[in-house]
């Protein structure tokens, strides 16, 4: 089983029935009832098959491998699974049954919705299928109005088919942990309109067996018509509402303050929430909790601190806060040098980085060229002294591989980033790279700025499990003040919203004629 | 120190007179003027009102002929030699001063506590 849980739909069919919603709310009701708007106790069940991963690709412990593929030929493992922390023992220990579900969950709203939007989009031609069916003999005889009408249907329906596949017929993006509130009115709005026409239709065209073909194509024309209409509603509300912007997102990572700005219109907690996350996978910088701590030489310096000892005073219990209170404000006083070793750290720090960074960019630009591409002119054996094997991207990646993989390794050891690289992801890019015929900077760029965090994620359709946070019930609508946070497992972003300001844009005419200019001078002569 | 277009100047000045000192075959007087009516009079840091633009001392040196002759940093000069200095331009009155010719000038120069040795003097005597 995986550690992932799953990601089910955002934004993709309109016509979702509400029943799948009910049942699915039920189902929450029942699972946890300690569950409210912020969801705590709602992290993914990890079952690990030995060898793999213990946490995803995101997340990393320890940073105390064994990388040495750059002297040996060994192929490095994403993580080591050694220990266990206390977080994935209660992880596993939750209820198991839970992952189940979770599985099939993020397919049953849209295969519900497919269901009602199918309906839907069949009742029209039911309703006219039906009275031919039915008693065929006994319909009034109608030319041409209705070929006009069956023309104009024809085409309605070929309208709406080809909009709910344009719009809807998407692979859902996430998982919300509440109903989305316009999705399940829509799907309300449709139930309603489709269970009242079958009504009006059973009542008063099946049960009298109603002769007026022409009312029949007319009434199933405008069902058809009522259906556009449900979609242009939900494309508004779905689509376009949020377009214009409203609010002022201040992302933040709490581990390391990583932190970007967004604007966004008019959007439920929940659906911000989703949006958010699309963008932290392509703007933030990847977490990397190696490059998080101080050295721990500054700080342990601190530790050492004052005895207090207490004269004459029989409580003891309420002098706790001013003893500590006490030894911070001495603390502070004390003559404290951290910041300078600190300070030289962080230069010697920066000093080797660039130090081996120059390593790197020479060791890669001197293996460039040992290779260059074969043109289709040139013939493959240039003379009898000098034969030159024709290598396809593969076998060329890994010849020039060599040279620069102790560089390589050395550098990414020293930037903290070797667990995001394997040997083999390197070899792999060092293909890319020679297929695309990039210059050595080009390969490099991966290497040395820390990318987003989609450009470490391995090819995963479980997808990612975010815990969301908030005061507010989450299907509140975003205002002024608002604060959420997205956790996982060992970082979160904080969210807070703001209004974006009202602009009062004045307006200022300038005559092109009236640019004119005279010199400034202010000039000092000794005479 | 301002003007009235259209009515005459009035001023309480002070007469002196420098002798020019021969310097490596420059002549020089010892002091540096701003102003003009072809300079920024905002920025001169010694007029009282901003819109004039006569012609300042900005600086004296030390030790000399103008400061040997009493001129003092911060003066407005109205005359030098007889020629008018409240209207003229950066340059010319650089010209007035510096002519190759002339072993001495006569300057009139102006300055606010002139105006108010006076005012108080005149005050103190009974109409």
């Amino acid at each position: 089983m995986d550690n992932e849980s799953t990601y089910s739909g955002y934004s993709y069919k309109s016509s979702h029935s509400r029943s799948s919603r009910k049942h699915r709310e039920r189902r929450d009701r029942h699972r946890s009832k300690s569950r409210d708007s912020s969801v705590r106790g709602d992290k993914s069940v990890t079952i690990q098959a030995p060898g793999e991963p213990l946490l995803d690709a995101e997340s990393t412990r320890g940073d105390d491998r064994d990388d040495n593929w750059g002297e040996t030929t060994t192929v490095v493992t994403g993580t080591s699974v050694d220990s266990i922390s206390n977080e994935d023992l209660t992880r596993v220990s939750k209820d198991l049954e839970e992952s189940s579900p979770l599985e099939c969950r993020r397919f049953l709203g849209p295969a519900l919705g497919a269901v009602l939007g199918l309906f839907a989009l069949i009742t029209p031609l039911a309703f006219l299928a039906l009275p031919q069916l039915l008693w065929r003999d006994a319909l009034d005889p109608c030319a041409t109005p209705c070929e006009g009408l069956y023309v104009s249907l024809a085409f309605k329906l070929l309208v709406l088919l080809i909009s709910t596949w344009a719009l809807f017929l998407r692979p859902p993006r996430a998982t919300l942990p509440r109903f989305f509130v316009f999705r399940c009115l829509l799907l309300a709005l449709v139930f309603l309109f489709v269970a009242s026409y079958w009504l009006f239709y059973g009542v008063r065209v099946l049960e009298p067996r109603e002769r007026d073909y022409r009312g029949i194509v007319g009434y199933a024309a405008s069902l058809v018509d009522a259906l556009l209409f449900i979609q242009y509603l939900a494309l508004v509300l779905l689509e376009v509402r949020h377009l214009q912007p409203a609010f002022c997102l201040k992302v933040v990572r709490n581990t390391d303050g990583a932190s970007h700005f967004y604007n966004v219109g008019h959007l439920s907690i929940q659906r911000a929430a989703v949006w958010v996350l699309e963008q932290y996978y392509s703007d933030f910088p990847v977490y990397n909790p190696a490059l998080l701590n101080l050295p721990k030489s500054i700080l342990s310096r601190k530790i050492s601190g004052f005895k207090v000892y207490n004269l004459g005073e029989d409580n003891s219990t309420n002098n706790s806060t001013g003893q500590s209170r006490a030894m911070i404000a001495a603390a502070a006083r004390r003559r404290d040098n951290s910041h300078n070793e600190y300070y030289y750290e962080e230069a010697e720090l920066d000093r080797r980085i660039r130090k081996r960074k120059a390593r790197l960019v020479v060791a890669v630009e001197e293996a460039f060229t040992h290779i260059k591409r074969l043109q289709d002119n040139e013939p493959a054996t240039s003379s009898p002294k000098r034969p030159r094997e024709v290598m396809d991207p593969r076998e060329a990646a890994q010849a020039i591989f060599a040279p620069m993989a102790r560089a390589m390794q050395k550098y990414l050891r020293t930037t903290r980033q070797q667990p995001y690289h394997s040997m083999e992801s390197i070899i792999n890019h060092l293909q890319f790279c020679i297929t695309h015929n990039m210059t050595p900077k080009a390969f490099l760029e991966r290497y040395l700025t820390p990318g987003p965090t989609l450009q470490y994620q391995k090819e995963n359709s479980r997808g990612r499990q975010w815990t969301l946070v908030s005061e507010e019930p989450v299907t509140a609508a975003l205002r002024q003040g608002l604060v959420f946070s997205l956790r996982r497992l060992d970082f979160s972003l904080v969210v807070t919203v703001t209004n974006l300001p009202f602009l009062r844009l004045g307006e200022e005419f300038i005559d092109p004629k009236s640019h004119k200019f005279v010199m400034r001078l202010q000039s000092e002569t000794s005479v | 120190m301002s003007f009235v277009p259209g009515q005459p100047v009035t001023a309480v000045v002070q007469r002196i007179e420098i002798q020019k000192l021969r310097q490596n075959d420059h002549l020089i007087l010892g002091f540096s003027i701003g102003g003009g009516i072809d300079q920024d009079p905002g920025q001169n840091p010694f007029s009282e009102d901003k819109t004039d633009k006569g012609i300042y001392v900005t600086r004296v040196s030390e030790g000399g002929p103008a400061e040997l002759a009493g001129l003092q940093i911060g003066d407005k000069i109205m005359q030098v030699n007889g020629w008018d200095m409240t209207m003229v331009t950066h340059d010319q009155a650089r010209k007035r001063l510096t002519k190759k010719n002339e072993q001495v000038v006569r300057l009139l120069v102006t300055r606010k506590s002139l105006e108010d040795a006076v005012r108080h003097s005149m005050s103190n005597y009974p109409k």
